[in-house]
This record gives C-alpha cells, structure tokens and sequence, in this order.
C-alpha cells in the first residue's frame, strides 16, 4: 500500500496560544493521501479542516500557531520506489524548500478566491509569476501562452482578453475558475482545496466540482477536499474523514461512509439534514446541542455532550481511540471498542 | 384554487428598479432592474419558498414586501380579518403601524444584531419601539418569546457576542416573533449555520409557524431545504418568476427549464446517485442590462428564435402552476427521480 501513498500524516497537532487558552484547532489527525485519488475531510465549522490544510503546506500563522507533534510526509519516490520523501512539519515555513512545494507540487484553491488572488496584479501576471518561479526555463511570452491555455482549460472563455482583467472585474464563479487555472499551472501532485465551491451558486458549484473531476482525470492528480456538505462530499470522494473538534471521528471509502456510518455524529449529520430525493418528507432529526467552544470541550469523548448514545462513566471517562470497525473503516468511539466480539456473538447465534 | 378568503398577500406586478449613478453629477446612467414584474400569492398559514441564483432579487423582493424598500412599482395587498389594505394606499403613520403585521428574519445571524444590546433589550425594542407593551408586561412577553425559541430567562441580560451562530439565529427570531405578525419573510435564516444547528433551526421554524399560526415567504438558495419548509416553490430568476408550483409537482415535474437545471444541480448526500446532471453553461444575466425576450434564452439548451425576441408571460399552465415559457406545455423536462426511494 504504501508504494501508492503520496501523502502521509502522521498524529498532526497544530495549536493556537491564545490569551483565552490554547486553541487544539488540529490534535492528532493521521490519514494518507493516495495517488491520483480524492480525500474529502468533511466537519462543521471550526472543527479544524483549514487548519490542517494549512498545516501541509505550512501557511499557519506563527505566532500564535505552531504545529506542536507530527509527521506531514510527501512521497516522491515513483511508483514502487520506496525511498524519497520530505518531512514538511520539519521545513521552515518561510524557507525556501516550502516555497518551492508551494503552487508546484502542492497547490491549494482557497474558499474565498478574492483572498489568494492579490486585487493589484491581473489574473494573468499572477498565473505568469507562479509558472515563472516554478518552471525552468520558460520565458516570459511562454509563461504567457501558458497563462492563457491554462485560462483556457477551466473553462474561461476569451482567455486571451480574460488573462489581463483585474479579479474584481469577474464574477465568484470566473474567479474560482481562475484559482484553479493557477493552483493546476504547474501540474501539482497534490491539489488542496478548502471549501471551493462554498460561496457559488449551486449551479456554478456543479460548474466547477464537474470541471474539477475532469481536470483530476486529465492531470492525474491527489485531491483534498475541504468541505461542510455532505453532498458535494458523496460527489467527489473516494474516500472521507469525518473531522470533530480537532480529531478525525470516522474514516472509511465514500460509499461505506454513506451506507454504513457508524460514528453517532456522523449518523446525526446525515440524519439532519433534508434529503431532496427521498419521496417521503419527515420531521428533521437535529443533533441536539452546538459544537463546543474550543477552551470548553467535554472530557472524555468530545462528542459525550452532544450524543444520543452516550455512556455514563465510559464515554465522559476516556477518549476513544481510531479504531478499525472493517478493513477500510474506522471509527472513534466506545459503541464499536468490542466490535470483533459482537460480531462473533452475533455469528454463534 | 384558493379563493380570496384564503389569501394573506398579494403581490401585482412588483418592481424595484435601483438607479446607476455614474461621474461627479451623479448622474443616473441606468437602472439595476433588481425585481421586474413579480407577481405572487401567499395563502394564509402556507409556506412560499422562493429560490434562484444569487443576485437574481430575492432580498429584494422580501425587502419590498415589509416595505424595507419602496418599491419602484407594483401593489402590494394584504388581507387583514377580511379587509383588503393595499399598503401603497396608506399614510406614512398608518404604514409604521402596519408594519408590525410583517417581519423579517435574516440570513447572518452575526450582523443584524446591535452588539451593544442585551437579549432582553434586543427582542423588548419593538414592543417599545411600536408601543404594544413596557414595564412587566414587556418582559414577561420577552420571556414568553425566548421561551418559545430556545433561549432560556438567564440568557436576557446577555450581549450577543457571547452567543453561538444558531442561539444568535434564535434571538433575531424571537425579535422577529414577539411582535405577533402574520407575515414573516425569512431570509437565507439558515444559510450562515453549521449544518447540525439548520435542522435545529429549521424545525423551530417549523414549530412556531403551527404555534403562532404564522405565514411565511421562505427565501433560500439550497433547494433541499425549501422542499423540507415550503407548500409551493417560486423559482426566480434575474428579477422575474419562471415558475410557480406546489412544491412536489415542482421537484418531480419541473416546467420551466431553469427549474429543471436547477434541482439538477443539487448536490446529493449519496454516493450512489447516477449523475445525469444538466450543466448550464454560463452565468446569470445581469439584471442591469438583461437580454430582450425570454430572460434566460443564453443559457436555455430549449431556446428557440422566438425566445430571443418575445418575453413569456408567467401564466396558468395548470390549476395552480404558473410558467413563464414558450415551450411550458411541449417540454418534457426531468424533475428528482423518485422511483428508487418509493421502493424502499
Ligand atoms: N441597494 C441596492 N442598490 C443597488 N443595487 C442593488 C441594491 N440591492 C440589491 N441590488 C442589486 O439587485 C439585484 C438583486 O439583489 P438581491 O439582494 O435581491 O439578490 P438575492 O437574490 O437576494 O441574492 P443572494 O442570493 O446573493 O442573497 C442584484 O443585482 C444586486 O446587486
Ligand atoms: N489564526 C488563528 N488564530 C487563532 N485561532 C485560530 C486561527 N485559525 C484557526 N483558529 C482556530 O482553530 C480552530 C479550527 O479552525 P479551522 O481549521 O479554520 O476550522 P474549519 O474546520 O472551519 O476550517 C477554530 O477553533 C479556530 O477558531
Ligand atoms: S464514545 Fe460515547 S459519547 Fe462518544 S460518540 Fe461514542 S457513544 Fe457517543
Ligand atoms: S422561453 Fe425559450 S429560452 Fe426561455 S426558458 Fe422557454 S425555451 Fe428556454
Ligand atoms: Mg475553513
Ligand atoms: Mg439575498
């Protein structure tokens, strides 16, 4: 397996010191990336999903954040080729070894495309300078050409005029566009992309999320996708980490998370929300309560306060480890800690 | 269908129209035409969801109605115990107190409320603002209001910064609420929540509408959440409604083609869902310089030459479905599939 991982993280615990406390945004998240394969990480607001991300590609602000434990392991050995990889939580976040992963091989299309695009530069000469600093030996009115195919690719139309408007000048949709012609400018092993369809339309989210795939396909690229829907999330992914509080709750293969799920949140989360397709309209089934402040989480499982099949003295004692429930699932809580013998019960019977 | 005694609004042919303003004169160079020609019906205790892509004039249309803005144009009537008030008709005065009648909820729950205002100043400031009640009445009432949404006494004395997103969403409701109106023109009310608190607040919503024999206009982008509240659906789209229709004939059986991409881009929480999505190419128009004819000929994968030229009337398809289409009676369009989940 490890041959086709691209991505491996490794117990991430990033932190805020803050006045109030210290925030634990990301505390102890594992899970891999494979090749040319799409993760969704899917949770609610707050839960740490863009703390990770900016943990790999080491954008956290410092102070007050720093990346206190962990491994964030990029593979480049080809495939078969074991040896060959980087440490990114050891690289200094302003070095220039991060620099050159930033926008080449790991690139990131951001929520807000406003933000990473700076209001000054066109969209081209920002598209220009990263192609620039990243590939040898093109010159500029190659970087230029590249800019413009690249425009061209995602779907904008008159690229050629398009690659000199400022991003104020196009709609989110355009915008979004462009984020990914930058973030795909330099063929990036790893695409992260934290919430890219969060601020469209849905009708431009189902723009972008098709142009996406088929963009995958073309590139042959990994994809992290960030997102709090769970329908864009049973689109796109292969596989899907349920995050909660700092922490990964439920892990397993896109159609066993949706079939099977396990973790009493992640059953609540598909519960709660409305369904269009299923014929019979009932009642919303709501999780009861709010995520918990950051400096207030409960002992024991941080889930505990919230959950329907909370266990006294059990679930308010100890946190549940990741434990695997089937061969590509698992599952962080106390229901399925004698899971193997339930099923021997059950079989016996 | 419904006969006048069931109705509590009426909307005819509603139009705001916001001036461009361009160089040192201000001079008005054109017109945003934000809502064009709205025409709807809301039946007492029923909930009308109106959806479309941003921009097209949602807002705009709620705002008109509680009189937010003024409108450009159009008439807006409400029947109160069996009279008629066409609110272009009343005075200024008459107009504030009438107001009290309509209330709206809003899609950020962070910014429309005072910071500086506890709970109990916050949901207390119409009844004092419209005179209805002060001292002890004015805080039972209070009490009675964040009751009934969820909060709890101790929360009064709070300020809404220490508050989450969802309790926030709660106490703009009860400011809303506690005003006793008929009407409330819920905005995107939970668009801004974490996915586990919209169910909480959806069926809040849900419960006061029955408690409170309230009558809501519900506008939002996410289709799955206006078939869970809504009777009927109106779909806009860039200032003008396309199509009008009971919710479930709506989602199984779309008319219009805009409604028809719309419900296929709805993302679905299942992995197993077949796409056979229909992209729509291209953005909305954009409602300062809208193309002549049919308002959504350039991305219409149905357009024909007439569309470019003619603009179709929203007009009775059949009992209780308006359409705005050419083609609304030859089309046969794709709504949500509901074979697979009857079987289970
Ligand atoms: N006060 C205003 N002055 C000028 N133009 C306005 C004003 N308010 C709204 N508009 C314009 O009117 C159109 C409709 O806006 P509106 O806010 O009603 O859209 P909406 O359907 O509610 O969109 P969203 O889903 O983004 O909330 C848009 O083009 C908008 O830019
Ligand atoms: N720059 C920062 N300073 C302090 N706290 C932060 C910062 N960025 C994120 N956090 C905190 O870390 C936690 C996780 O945030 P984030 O990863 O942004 O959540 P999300 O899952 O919504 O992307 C939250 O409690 C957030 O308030
Ligand atoms: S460990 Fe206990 S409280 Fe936590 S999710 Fe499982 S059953 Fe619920
Ligand atoms: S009138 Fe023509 S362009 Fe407009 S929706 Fe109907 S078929 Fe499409
Ligand atoms: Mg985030
Ligand atoms: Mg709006």
């Amino acid at each position: 397996m490890a041959h086709d991982s691209l991505l491996e993280i490794k117990n991430l615990m990033t932190y805020f010191h803050l006045h109030e406390g210290i925030v634990r945004a990301v505390d102890g998240v594992s899970f891999e990336v494979r090749r040319g394969q799409t993760l969704g990480i899917i949770g609610e607001s707050g839960c740490g999903k863009s703390v990770t991300a900016h943990s790999i590609l080491r954008l956290v602000p410092s102070p007050p954040g720093n990346i206190v434990n962990g491994e964030i392991l990029l593979h480049r050995g080809e495939n078969g080729n074991e040896d060959g990889f980087v440490d990114l939580a050891q690289l200094d976040p302003r070095g220039a070894d991060i620099r050159a992963i930033r926008g080449a091989e790991i690139s990131m299309v951001f929520q807000e495309p406003m933000t990473s695009f700076g209001p000054m530069h066109t969209i081209g000469n920002q598209i220009i300078e990263s192609i620039l600093l990243h590939q040898e030996g093109v010159d500029g009115s190659e970087a230029r050409e590249l800019a413009i195919e690249n425009l061209r690719r995602v779907g904008i139309p008159r690229a050629e005029q398009i690659v000199d408007a400022y991003p104020h000048q196009l709609s989110g949709g355009m915008r979004q566009r462009a984020m990914i012609a930058m973030a795909l400018s330099c063929s990036p092993r790893l695409l992260i992309a934290d919430e890219p369809t969060t601020a469209l339309d849905v009708t431009i989210q189902a723009q972008i999320l098709e142009l996406m795939t088929a963009l995958q396909e073309e590139y042959g690229m990994a994809v992290i996708f960030i997102t709090h829907n769970l329908g864009v999330i049973a689109e796109v992914a292969d596989e899907v980490a349920v995050m909660y509080l700092g922490r990964i709750v439920e892990q397993a293969g896109v159609n066993e998370l949706f079939d099977n799920p396990q973790h009493p949140y992640t059953q609540g989360l598909l519960n709660s929300i409305p369904h269009i397709d299923e014929a019979k309209l009932a009642r919303l089934r709501a999780i009861e309560g709010v995520v918990p402040d950051p400096y207030d989480i409960p002992s024991g499982c941080a889930f505990s306060d919230r959950c329907p099949s909370f266990m006294p003295g059990k679930c308010d004692s100890a946190m549940p480890d990741l434990a695997a429930t089937g061969p590509e699932h698992r599952v962080r809580c106390f229901l399925y800690s004698e899971a193997e013998e339930i099923v021997t019960e059950v079989a016996d019977g | 269908m419904a006969d006048d005694s069931d109705l509590l609004l009426e909307v005819n042919d509603l139009k705001m129209y916001f001036p461009i303003q361009k160089g040192l004169l201000r001079r008005t160079t054109g017109y945003v035409k934000a809502v064009d020609g709205v025409s709807l019906s809301i039946k007492k205790g029923e909930t009308l969801g109106l959806v479309g892509e941003s921009g097209c004039g949602k807002t705009t249309t709620g705002r008109c109605i509680v009189r937010v803005y003024q409108p450009t144009e159009g008439e807006i009537v409400f029947h109160d115990e069996g009279e008629a008030v066409n609110l272009n008709l009343l005075a200024r005065q008459e107009l504030k107190a009438f107001r009290r009648n309509m209330q709206m909820i809003f899609q950020d729950p962070f910014s429309s409320l005072n910071p500086r205002m506890t709970v109990l100043e916050l949901v207390g400031e119409p009844l004092l603002a419209h005179g209805i009640a002060r001292g002890q009445e004015l805080e039972d009432r209070v009490a009675e209001m964040v009751n009934a949404v969820g909060l709890k006494v101790e929360h009064l004395p709070r300020y809404p910064h220490s508050f989450s997103g969802g309790q926030r969403q709660r106490i703009g409701i009860a400011r809303a609420l506690v005003q006793r109106p008929r009407l409330v023109v819920c905005d995107e009310p939970v668009s801004a929540l974490d996915v586990s608190v919209q169910s909480q607040v959806v069926n809040l919503l849900q419960d006061l509408q029955s408690e409170l024999d309230l009558t809501y206009l519900f506008v939002a982008h996410d289709m799955s959440v206006v078939r869970q509240v809504s009777n009927r659906i109106a779909v806009m789209y860039v200032g003008k409604l396309v199509e009008v229709a009971e919710s479930e004939e709506l989602l199984r059986n779309p008319k219009h083609p805009y409604s028809e991409t719309l419900l296929s881009a709805v993302p679905r929480p299942n992995p197993h869902h077949a796409m056979q999505r229909l992209s729509l190419e291209g953005e909305p128009a954009d409602p300062a310089n809208a193309p002549p004819g049919c308002v959504f000929h350039p991305r219409c994968r149905y357009m024909e030459d007439i569309c470019q030229t003619e603009v179709p009337e929203l007009t009775e398809l059949t009992p209780g479905r308006h359409v705005a289409c050419h083609f609304a009676d030859q089309l046969q369009l794709q709504g949500i599939d509901y074979s697979a989940s009857m079987e289970s």
